[in-house]
Order: structure tokens, then sequence, then C-alpha cells
């Protein structure tokens, strides 16, 4: 179960021709695969795409109605080779995935689905996750697209373009032989729009014609000497093919002046999704109006790679420069186009990078920059009297904000209220500060904010699944031993084989802590193979311990519940200690609370209101006893924890105090007392729908507890008036 | 910029066009942005405009800043729709909502909020970021930083705390902040259409309306009727002329006829701390050494420095007096104002009931230095005993307050009190205390500031086991390099910036990091 639902925007999905779709990004890009007749579906979740498989997740009964075989896939690379099914058979596919960290992982797959060709449109969605909110900062898909010879396709973004891409997408693929692309970025998937659906399509040929009549032919299989040929069928056959279809489908656009009313020295070349940026751009110049009216003309490349010579030899006709905006590097796009002008020794200069940053994002700031000064050098006449572009700088650079730069503090994303990792990390902190720090290697997932204050746990996070792998080489007996973190999406997606089996045969001295809490949930809360809950159409409940006995790991310690930080720091104390020979495997479980709590708290409201009875629980502070020292923060960080000044004033500092969102997981006792800080938490249980007995024993020991207190504070020394 | 105009001899092209109305929402993940993101949308697609929104999810949900985007403008005369942008411009946002006080202050280092254009609606209450909750004492920052910015970079400012009034009219801040955007006449559209907008919604529609009609009356109308001009004096404090209670009357005539007018308040209320801890007798005990005090703080000239001396003794010498030890904390674990205020804190009802669960893990320590010193000692120095004992009673305890089980031990520890002087606990602090005020009272003659330094080091000494063994230690240094430099002329402000430095950071890298600047000049 997903942390987020679709249920009700799925039914969107059934909207036919005619009917208006309204919506964000990732529900548009589902409803163009269903409108494109696909057979199949799968992909792997992450940030931008997580929830386009909820959507698909969510949409499975309209899926099952239409024939489409959806997959939740082990990894990018199983839902790369699960393409390989157009290989043989007119079936469209298509998979998802966030890049590019997953394309790094499907490449092997992409590499022979390339090489081969397909038959059935197959088509690879990625969330391309560069620049702003991005795990990897710097890299971009398209080099993966030109090596593995896929057109990669980059909508402007709106949402009717990207729809259109989708749709032709498949008949390109199809017509060129050639697995295709579409990459959106993070703002496009999370983008509302519209666009006018058609009637969903179901596909023609199925997989289930497919296997009642299964197919091979050599010359698609990569093997010698079929695969030399694919060299030469990829150069001589599906090149061209691509290039005429795209040139017929106008896939690319261009705007502003067009024949004799193209009268300028200058025009720009942009990718798709670079659009809506560079007209902003160009309307802070007077250049264009709000609704894409530009002055300057504009080649839009909405398929990113390859690049259309005649296309580029057109819009270059009459204009002595061009400016390519491409975000990233290196700058193929930019490549492209001058290889083609100097081959063709075309008078026109192509410039890009020259005028605008090599690398970082693209916004519409950077972009004006970048077209002021190259119209300044080519046609500066078009800048007319230049009139004030919007500048914070002044705003920015006056005393008093500049002194908010010291201010205002950083406040990365952590680990949510109530997170079973928690604990974790305190007992973790609790054992080096009796054995001293450890090297640790991190994973991906919601344990990396281990690495942030106020735990400052982890060294190096080497992609998903990979924290048991990257601690391989730190196998080195009778030496402080190596600490390693996954959680159990990567230990799933690669790290049982890459991490755990790697130790196990190289017989490897470290410790490794495999964080199990019960989703893939730093992507959203998809289920996985060690996910509790019931799930009618997957097969949950196979247990990670003995998965990893399944390899062949001897040391191996279950905790069932992380919250008691005693029994963690005891068990990380004795898998740094003991002598055992072999990896040392910890299985910490206990379930996500941000899905546990949208799980329950609706169960427990409607207990309480049917009568049942039911204790409802949160932690406080006692003002009065906690000194004000946060020793029990810098072992949390829990958003539910704070402090509060006092109106006392006796005391300089505040003092802890735990909010209304307080979900009593239970970690601030435990770490109280395993830490031996200090007696001010406490946790208040109120029982709702008390029983008798319930009753009877609170009036008993309340009338005792009231005679001892009044007969004590009656004595007491008073200060009131 | 280049100004080419008169070179190139081109007649004005005009300003830059017509642009969407841009509204940023800067928020903290899991605070509702998404939700007012929507509506904010649904009201202009209502009215027949186009509208986009857009966000960065994924780990931002996970409670880290975060910021959502929606531009919204009509389609022109031809029908053709406006381009929108996926991302604010800095100088060039119309709207910034800030769902949180240092988030507005960061919206405006981002440079989105600009005086020439800028509607800037902030709550300003704030959710403190891990880093100002860390630090082992104060370290919060200053939202008068945030107060100044907006007063220089806002065009119009809506600022108050939203998030409170959604909270009085049982809603979430998004609702609250709805209505000072319909208040605020940013956008041209009618109340009643953001009103719409919120019934089309699922949960907690009337609260909703209730938080959106209270933001928009006070965005209307201002806050209320606070003379801006009017200086804000906190009134001076006065002594009460007599209590009820001959103890407590008795020691409230000594403050008045012994002590000096500016620390009458916090002897008064240090007064009561140490007769909460033990007993009047301790009362007048602690006003025996404040007097003292202030009679070596008038011979050092003390009346020309406002007699901070002794207000600063009267407020820390309560605190060391009070010390925290396990019959303290079982009293205010026992009493009865103690229940009320937790079943306040969960909303407890009358058909509900209502128990707390403490986690206490008493150490051997605080058990042997309660007893009596010679018991304590004769025990310590015991050591097999001593070592049983301790793998007895060193461990976890979950304690049910309000269980007789538990309650009556508790209660009966609290009751100990009577024989807490004499306990060794006592005796250590006593020392302690009085070594302290011999170091500040040695340094009166010659440095009346470094003395009232001195004696605010007291702050370092707090929590308990290992947090007060550091704090202890963290004391000890600080007066260490105190004494080293007190013949300098600067070396009240040095004992200042050791203390700040020392409550600051946990870690003590800061606190070495000053002594070793003050060892470099030495």
């Amino acid at each position: 179960m997903a942390e987020r639902s679709f249920a009700r925007e799925v039914e969107d999905l059934k909207l036919g021709e005619g009917d208006l779709f309204r919506g964000e990004g990732i529900l548009a890009i589902t409803k163009a695969l269903l409108q494109s007749g696909v057979a199949y579906v799968g992909g792997y979740q992450g940030s931008p795409i997580s929830h386009l498989m909820d959507v698909l997740a969510d949409a499975n009964d309209i899926l099952d109605e239409l024939d489409v075989v959806f997959q939740s896939s082990a990894s990018e690379a199983t839902a790369g080779a699960m393409l390989s099914a157009s290989v043989m058979y007119p079936l469209r596919g298509a998979v998802a995935w966030k890049s590019t960290v997953g394309t790094n992982v499907a490449s092997d797959a992409l590499s022979n689905l390339a090489s081969g060709g397909v038959k059935g449109g197959a088509m690879v969605i990625v969330g391309e996750d560069y620049g702003e909110g991005s795990s990897i900062m710097q890299e971009r898909t398209h080099a993966f697209a030109m090596k593995s010879q896929m057109w990669l396709l980059d909508p402007r973004p709106e949402q009717s373009c990207m729809v259109n891409l989708i749709e032709k997408g498949f008949e390109l693929s199809e017509a060129s032989n050639t697995p295709v692309m579409l990459q959106v970025r993070v703002r496009s998937c999370h983008m509302t729009g519209e666009f006018q659906a058609k009637d969903n399509k179901r596909p023609d040929f199925t997989l289930r014609d497919a296997l009642n009549a299964p197919k091979r032919d050599l010359d698609r299989i990569v093997l010698p000497p079929a695969a030399y040929e694919h060299e030469q069928e990829k150069i001589q056959k599906r090149w061209p093919a691509g290039v005429d279809f795209i040139k017929q489908s106008k896939l690319n656009e261009v705007f502003g002046p067009t024949g004799t009313k193209k009268t300028g020295k200058t025009g720009l070349i942009v990718v798709g999704g670079m659009y809506n940026s560079t007209i902003r751009a160009l309307q802070f110049l007077g250049l264009c109006d709000a609704y894409g009216n530009s002055q300057l003309p504009i080649y839009v490349m909405n398929v990113a790679y390859p690049t259309i010579p005649e296309e580029v030899d057109a819009f270059c006709e009459g204009l002595d420069a061009v400016l390519v905006v491409e975000e990233g590097q290196p700058e193929y796009i930019e490549q492209a186009i001058n290889t083609r002008i100097a081959r063709t020794k075309r008078a026109t200069s192509v410039h890009g990078k020259d005028y605008l940053p090599i690398g970082g994002d693209y916004t519409a700031a950077v972009i004006t920059d970048g077209i002021t000064r190259f119209l300044g050098d080519h046609e500066a006449e078009r800048l007319g009297n230049r009139a004030p572009v919007p500048d914070p700088v002044p705003i920015l650079t006056n005393p008093v904000v500049e002194k908010l730069k010291e201010v205002v503090p950083p406040r990365p994303p952590g680990l949510c209220t109530g997170c079973p990792e928690r604990p974790i990390f305190a007992a973790m902190k609790l054992v080096f500060e009796e054995l001293g720090e450890h090297h640790v290697s991190a994973d991906i997932g919601c344990h990396l904010f281990s690495i942030l204050p106020p735990f400052n746990i982890g060294a190096t996070t080497m992609g998903y699944g990979l924290g048991a792998a990257s601690a391989s080489a730190f196998n080195v007996p009778g030496a402080k031993r190596s600490i390693s973190i996954m959680g159990d999406g990567g230990f799933w997606h690669n790290g049982l084989t890459s991490g755990i089996g790697h130790a196990v045969f190289n017989k490897h001295d470290g410790v490794f802590v495999i964080v199990d809490n019960y989703y893939s949930s730093a992507t959203g809360g998809q289920d996985i193979l060690s996910s509790r809950a019931f799930n009618k159409r997957r097969q949950t409940n196979n247990s990670i311990t003995d998965a990893v006995k399944g390899v062949g790991a001897n040391w191996v310690r279950q905790i069932d519940h992380t919250y008691d930080v005693n029994q963690m720091r005891d068990v990380l104390m004795e898998a740094l200690t003991t002598d055992a020979e072999g990896p040392k495997i910890i299985v910490a479980s206990s379930e996500c609370m941000l899905n546990k709590q949208r799980r329950v708290k609706p169960q427990i409201a409607k207990a309480v209101k049917d009568g049942k009875r039911m204790i409802k629980e949160k932690f406080g502070v006692d003002e009065d006893v906690c000194t004000g020292d946060h020793a029990c923060i810098r072992l949390s960080g829990c958003p539910s924890l704070s402090v509060k000044e006092l109106d006392d004033p006796l005391r300089d500092d505040p003092v802890a105090s735990i909010d209304s969102t307080c979900v009593a997981c239970g970690n601030c006792g435990e770490v109280a007392d395993a830490a031996v800080l200090c007696p001010s938490f406490f946790r208040a249980e109120v029982t709702h729908n008390p029983n008798g007995w319930d009753r009877f024993r609170d009036r008993v020991a309340g009338s005792v507890i009231s005679y001892l207190q009044n007969r004590r504070e009656a004595r007491a020394v008073s200060f009131e008036g | 910029m280049k100004d080419d105009t008169v070179k190139l001899g081109l007649k004005a092209a005009g300003q830059a066009t017509e642009r969407p109305i841009s509204i940023a929402i800067v928020a903290m993940g899991g605070q509702g942005g998404g939700v007012l993101t929507g509506w904010i949308v649904a009201l202009a697609e209502n009215q027949g405009w186009v509208a986009q929104s857009t966000s960065v999810p994924g780990v931002a949900q996970r409670t880290g800043a975060t910021i959502y985007y929606v531009e919204m403008m009509q389609a022109n005369e031809t029908g053709q729709k406006p381009i929108l942008a996926q991302m604010p411009t800095p100088g060039d946002v119309d709207v910034v909502i800030a769902s949180e006080y240092m988030e507005a202050g960061r919206s405006i280092l981002r440079g989105i909020v600009t005086p020439d254009r800028t509607t800037l609606i902030a709550s300003n209450h704030r959710a403190l970021s891990t880093i100002e909750k860390m630090s082992p004492g104060e370290g919060i920052a200053d939202s008068g930083a945030v107060d100044d910015a907006i007063g220089v970079v806002a065009g119009q400012e809506i600022v108050f705390d939203m998030n409170e009034m959604a909270v009085r009219n049982g809603s979430v801040i998004s609702a609250s902040m709805f209505g000072s955007l319909a208040a605020s006449g940013a956008l041209p559209f009618p109340r009643e259409a953001y009103k719409d907008v919120i019934r089309q919604g699922g949960k907690g529609i009337e609260a909703s309306l209730r938080a959106f009609d209270a933001a928009f009356a006070r965005t209307e109308q201002g806050p209320d009727h606070v003379d801006p001009e009017a200086p804000q004096v906190a009134p001076a404090f006065a002594l009460p002329q007599r209590l009820a209670d001959t103890r407590a009357n008795a020691l409230v005539q000594r403050i008045r006829s012994e002590l000096p007018e500016q620390a009458h308040q916090m002897a008064y209320l240090g007064a009561q701390k140490v007769v909460d801890f033990q007993d009047a007798a301790y009362g007048d005990e602690y006003l025996d050494l404040l007097a003292d005090l202030t009679a070596k703080d008038a011979a050092a000239g003390g009346a020309d420095k406002c007699f901070a001396f002794s207000a600063t003794a009267a407020k820390y010498l309560a605190n060391a007096m009070a010390y925290d030890d396990v019959i303290r904390v079982a009293r205010l674990k026992t009493r009865s104002t103690r229940r009320t205020r937790v079943a306040e804190e969960v909303g407890l009802k009358d058909d509900q009931i209502l128990n707390t669960t403490e986690f206490m893990h008493p150490r051997m320590e605080e058990v042997a230095s309660t007893l009596p010193v010679g018991l304590a000692k004769w025990l310590i120095a015991k050591k097999g005993l001593y070592n049983w004992l301790d793998r007895r009673i060193v461990k976890g305890r979950r304690v049910r307050t309000y269980s007789l089980r538990w309650f009556l031990p508790l209660f009966f520890v609290g009751g100990l009190k009577r024989m807490r002087r004499k306990s060794l606990r006592h005796q250590t602090e006593t020392a302690h205390r009085d070594a302290w005020l011999a170091k500040a009272t040695g340094a009166l003659k010659q440095n009346y500031d470094l003395a009232v330094a001195i004696l605010c080091f007291r702050r370092l000494i707090k929590g308990y086991s290992d947090t007060h063994v550091r704090g202890l230690s963290k004391f000890d240094k600080v007066m260490a390099t105190t004494k080293s430099i007190s013949t300098r002329e600067d070396a009240a402000d040095w004992a200042q910036r050791l203390l700040t430095s020392a409550i600051k950071d946990a870690s003590g890298d800061d606190l070495d990091g000053t002594i070793k600047t003050i060892e470099s000049f030495q």
C-alpha cells in the first residue's frame, strides 16, 4: 500500500474521446499509455516516477479490463529486460524509472534490447532527475540514449504535447525498430494541466497471443554473427527510418516568424523541456508574449536525440547565429548541430555553452541572461532600449537581508515523526560512545538521513542496495569492524546478492544492518517482497532473515522492535565484538510510521467511536524536571520533539517539549533509559471507553493518591496571596 | 546593465510583456502546502483561468523545506493558452505564502520577495529546525531578523500566527493562509469563489471555513488595536506586601529589608524555588547567603552597577541550591498539579482514564548519594556490596505513576527530603556551591563584571548522569580558563564568550576552540 492513494484520480483514466482530462503529469502519462494500446507495463519506483508506479498499481483493475499486464519490477534491470517481450512480438510495452540512477541499473538490458531492436513499440519513461531536488545532480539520460542508440523524446512541458509524444513515440519505435526513451523532468511529473482525451485502446496483440504462438528469430538475438549485423542495421536501416518518421510526423516544432516573416539574424534551438523557461526569458526581454508568440524564431526539439539534419538546415537558413538551450553537460545537441553546420559549410554560427552556464538549472533568470548576451553580440537591436528585467540583487545585497543569511537555519529532510529507524541510529551513537567511531557505509533510502544532524552517521553512499557492497574492501580481520546499512528496498533490489552474498562468500568480517520497515518507504511506501501487508496481487511476507540464511549467512540477528534501544544497542555491541567468523547480519524490523499511522489511525478512531476500549498514547516532558540540555534531541531529531521557552526568569534555556503530532513510538522514553538521560519523559495513556475494572482500579488508586497529595500539599509553605 | 540606447538610436522597446500571476508557497514537507496549492489551482480554474502548479515532492515530504509554485492567466482573445513557467523567477513573484516564519526568511533569501511586486503572506509561528533544537542551551534563531527583512522586502505584508488561528478553529494552516490570500486582494477573485473551493473538498469543510473566515477578518482588520507608538514596558516587579502563610511572609519581609530592589524579583522566585525544594529553613539559608553576597556587592560599588551581582546571584544560587536529585524528581512526579497538567495536555475527558509511564533509570550513584554521608561513604568503600547492589538497582524501570504499586514508593522517596540535608549529595553540592561563590566574590573587588560572569557559569551545570558530568567538566574548564585571564581588563568579555561557546555546542569543540584562542594570547 503506497503512501499516496490515487484511487480517485485513476477513475479519470477511463475518460474517452471528447472528454477533457485534467490532472497531474503522471496521470496524463498513464492515460497516454492506455490510449497507445500498450500490452504490458512495469517499472521501479523512485522520485519523480514513484507516483507513476502508484497510479499503475491503483489502476490495476482498469489495466485488467484492457488486458494490460502490470508488473512491479524487482529493479530497473528487470524492467529493462521486460521490454524484451517486444523483440519477437508486435507488443507495445512501457516501463518507467528514475534516471539516471535507474538507467544505470538497466543499462545491460537496454544495450541488448537496442542491439537486436524491437518489433513492437518499446518505451522507457524516465523521470529525469537533473537539477533542483535531484539525487544525482550532474548526469543526464541523453548519454545512455546515444550510446545504445535509443531515440530520446523530451516533450515541451505541456500535457497535450507529452501525450502526443507518447502515442507517436510507439509508432516511431515500431517504424525504426528502435526502443524509445521519453524523459519528463521532476516538475513536469507533478505539473497540473489538461488535454483532450481519446478512448483507451486494447492491445491488438496480447501477451496471451504471444505465449500461445511463440516465435524465435535468430537474427534478433544478440549473438555473433547476428550481433555484427545489428550494428549495420542500426546505421543503415533504423537510423534513417527514425529520422524519416520524426520528420514526417513533425515531432519537432518551429515557433515564431517563419517564411518571409523570418527577417531577423538570430534564432533559438531549444530542447522541449526547456521551452517554458525560454518563453519566460523572452517575455522578460519583451520579445514574446505570454502565449508564446515570439519575435525570435524558435526550433523546439521535442526529440532530443537524434538530431534531424534537414530540419536544422531549414531552421538555420538565413540566420547568422543560433543559440542552443540545452541543460547540463556535455553539450551533446550543440555538438550535433555544430557538426551538421560544419559539414554543410553553412555560415551560421552555433552557440550554446559559451553564453549559457555549463552546468546547473536553466531557470528563466539564467536563460534571460544568456539570451541577452547572445543577442547583444549578434543582433543587439532586438534588445531595444534594454528595459530592466526582474532583478533580486538589490534586495539580496541589502544589509538587512544579508544578515538574514546567518539567521535562517538549514532545513534538510529528515526521519519522520516516530520513524523506526531513529532508534537504530540512536543505539549506534550510544555504541560509538563506548567503542569509538566506526566506518559506516550508507545506502540509498530514508536511513540516509542519518548522515545529517543529529546523528552524523555514514561516510559514503554508492547507490541503491549497494550499502553492503560498498563496505566490501573493508574486510580486515582484527581491525575495527566496518558497519554497512541497507534498507529492505535496496536489499531486494540487489543487496541480497551484491552485498550479503558477496560478504558470505568472501567471509567478510563486517557488520551488516538491514533496515526492514515493511515497505520501500523512501520512494513512497510501495510493497516489496518482505512487506507484511496482504496484497491480493503480490506475494508478500517473505522473510529477509530467511533470505540471508538462504545464501549462507550464519550470524544473523532478527530484531522485531527497533524501538527497544537497549536491545538494539546490545545486538550492535555483540556484532562488533563477537569472535564469530563471516558477516554479522542484523535485520532490524519495525513498520514505517508514516504508513503505519495511515493504516492504524482510522482503525483506532473507528474502534473508539464504536465504544470499544482503546488506549491512546502520547509522550510528554515534565518541564520542571527537564534541565534544558537537549541531550535527548541530539539522540533523536524527531520533528515532534522540540524545545520551548519557559516563562520563568530563573531559567535561561528552553526545555524539551513534545507537540501534538507525537505518535508515541516510544523512542524518547527508550533513549532516555538506554542513555541514562533524565526522567523527564513520560508516556501518557488515555483509556477510552474504560471497562468496569478500569474504573474500579482508577477510583481506588485515585482516592488514595488524592489523600496523600492533599496531606503533603496542605503542609507545604504557601506563597499564595 | 549595459545601456546601448543612445548608441543604437532605437526607440523604446517597452517593458517586459504581461506575465501570469505567480504564487510561490514555501513550506515544510507534510505541512499541507499541497492542499493549499490544489485549492489555488481549483480557484483559478473555476473562474475560467488557465492554472498550473508544480512541486518537487519525494524526500521533501519528509519534513524538509520545500516549495510549491502556481501560475495562472486567462487565455487570450484568440483562445491561445498562456505558456506557464515551472519555477519562480527571483524578482518576479506576485504572492509568496510561507507556512512558517524561518521559511518566510528562506523565501526572502531566494530573492522571490521584492518590494515592487510581492505580497508576502507569512505565519510567524516557529517550527524549530534540528540544528536549533540540538544545541545544549539556547539555540533558537532570531525571528527579529525576519521581521526586519520583511519590512524591507515585501510590497504588502500579512504576518500573524496563522497556525494558531487554524488550530483554534479546529482546522489546519492551509485554511487560514487561504483566508489571508483571499483578503489580500492579490488575486482578482471574489471571497465566495474561495469558499466554494473549500466546499468542493472532502474533509473538515466547516472547520476550514471557520479558519478561513477568521483569517480573512484578521487580514482585513489588521492586528488587534495595539498602539504601536506606545512603548511596551514590562510592569515593574513589586514584592507582595504580606503573605497569609507566616513562614512565607517572613521570607518576603527579609527580602524587602535585606536585599536591594534590583534583586527582589529573582530573590522572591528563588526563595520559592528553594523552599519548594526543601523547606522554609532552607529559604532562610538561601537569604543568609544572598545577604552576605549583597554586602560584598555593595562594598565593591554594586550600587553603581544596579546590583547586578546580587540579582544574578539570586538567580543562580537558587538553581544551585535546588539541584536535581531523586527526591526532587519523585516529588515533582507525584504532585497533584502535575497530573492536572498532563490531563490538560492530552485533553482528557470525563469518561476517560489517565495514567502515565515514567522512564526511570536510577543508578547506584544516585541511590548512594541520597544516603546520609557516613552510610554512603561506608557503602562506597565496600566495593563488593556496592557492586552487588548496583547490579540490582541499575536498570531501566517503567514506572506506572498512578498505580498504587508505583505511586506509593515514589511518594515515599519524595518524603525523604527530611534527611536530604544529611545526605552525601547535599554535602557535595554545598561544597561545590561554596567554592563557586568564593571564586565569584574573590573576583568582585578586582573586576565586577567578571564576578557576575562567574556567577552565570552555573548555567552550565544541568542534566543527569553523563550529561551532568559533562556539564560539570565544562564548568571546570570554563572556570580554570577564566582564572588564567582574570587579571586582564577584558576578562569578563572572554568569560562571556567561553560561556556562549560552551552552551552552543554539545561536543565541546567550540569551547575548546575558544580556550585555544585564549591560550594563544597569553
